[in-house]
């Protein structure tokens, strides 16, 4: 498996975010994208999940199921959490688990291994910012997609969170998958560097 | 078929927990309707031929209310991005988010009407016929103000703009749900005939409602 970008251009608002962006990722490795704030990082990711039209190039995914998009091989995490306040933690991530069609499994066991064990039950409009961002890395556990978008995945964690974080990008890798991660500091897992913008 | 059945109760549950507006739509049902005999006078006769009429702007109103929220509480919170991402099609999901909506906001106006009937001066018969035309048109008024809700999804303040995107839609149902009632209270002209066609405006828009839906979704991505 192996996610290729050529001559990606992205506009937004009438603006060149950027264009001619080459890279490629093959399995089990992970690429890291930096650039100063409003260089297209998080837009790349929303380009390559198919949530914004690219004005130019082409991404591929070559040696993947060939009935699925890209998309739907792919886990987004984005600034926002998908979280909705009125449901319990669980009743969160067990919504996108069925919903996304991942496979019967515990989710106290996956809470668990994020460190939400001892908030099941509680209502995700009393969780913290770190909490509710733990809870959507749950939802890349309990289903299994081989391309994962993390767009700042460690911002808001502690540092124990960032360490279960890096844990888990890490086993992904092992298992084959592929990592694009938006950062600005160390992801904890050893990635190429895609940088995207001018210097600051 | 199981993300789906997922989709329609989280919707559902979320919807009738705090918070989630669908018992809104009733009460500003009930209150348009329970202030309606005020304003008009203690006319028996005028209440009676009016009823349907008044029964019938009240639902349409209440389900404009709460149609905002159908797809901008899942953009802002990002969980439309993952539906636009799954594997389920976009069309099925709008279809299932629709009909969660008509389970949580729709079905209960109909609950709600015989009680509120008396207060029209509505006997059983009439209060019946405007019950069912209701069933029956709801999920029209529904399924096309989906369209509008997903129009508006991207601007701040889009529960203006939906209105005015959707009432020229809902007009059709609004005259055939009214003359249906109208049928059945007087018997002036066959009930079968707005029926039929009330019924056919609901199918119609079950169709098209989540192809637009989800083509005008696709369209607002950002």
């Amino acid at each position: 498996m192996r996610l290729t970008a050529q001559g990606l251009k992205c506009v937004r608002g009438g603006r060149d975010i950027f264009s001619g962006l080459d890279f490629a990722v093959p399995a089990g490795q992970a690429l890291a994208v930096t650039g100063i704030n409003g260089a297209g990082k998080s837009s790349l990711l929303r380009l390559i999940a198919g949530l914004l039209p690219a004005a130019g190039g082409a991404i591929t995914l070559e040696g993947s199921e060939a009935e699925l998009t890209l998309a739907e091989q792919a886990h987004y995490l984005g600034h926002r959490d998908a979280l909705k306040p009125s449901l319990t933690v669980l009743e969160n991530l067990d919504f996108w688990r069925e919903f996304l069609g991942g496979e019967a499994i515990d989710g106290t066991a996956v809470l668990e291994t994020v460190g939400l064990g001892h908030a099941i039950q509680l209502p995700a409009a009393f969780l913290s910012a770190g909490q509710r961002r733990r809870l959507s890395i749950a939802r890349l556990v309990a289903v299994n997609r081989p391309v994962w978008l993390l767009d700042e995945p460690t911002s808001a964690l502690d540092t124990a969170g960032q360490a279960m974080a890096a844990a888990l990008m890490g086993a992904h890798l092992r298992s084959g998958g592929i990592i694009l991660a938006a950062t600005h500091g160390p992801l904890g897992i050893p990635a190429q560097d895609l940088r995207i913008g001018g210097e600051a | 078929m199981i993300a789906l059945a997922t989709l329609v109760r989280r919707d559902i549950g979320v919807a009738l927990r705090a918070g989630g507006g669908a018992m809104i739509g009733v009460l500003f049902f009930v209150s348009v309707v329970v202030v309606m005999p005020f304003a008009i006078g203690p006319d028996l006769a005028l209440l009676k031929r009016i009823g349907p009429a008044i029964l019938w702007l009240g639902a349409m109103l209440a389900s404009l209310l709460t149609l905002d929220r159908l797809f901008t509480a899942d953009q802002e919170d990002g969980s439309l991005d993952l539906i636009v991402m799954s594997r389920t099609p976009l069309e099925l999901s709008c279809a299932a988010k629709a009909l969660a909506h008509w389970l949580a906001a729709g079905v209960p106006l109909i609950v709600a009407t015989p009680l509120i009937g008396i207060l029209l001066n509505l006997d059983a018969t009439a209060t019946f016929a405007v019950a069912l035309t209701l069933l029956v048109g709801t999920p029209a008024l529904t399924f096309t103000g989906m369209i509008g809700a997903a129009l508006a999804v991207t601007l701040r303040r889009g529960g203006l703009l939906l209105a005015v995107v959707v009432l020229p839609l809902s007009i059709p149902v609004l005259i055939f749900g009214v003359a249906a009632s109208n049928a059945a209270v007087e018997g002036t002209m066959p009930f079968g005939t707005p029926f039929s066609i009330l019924c056919a405006l609901s199918l119609v828009s079950l169709v098209v409602g989540p192809f637009a839906a989800a083509a005008s979704l696709r369209q607002g991505l950002d």
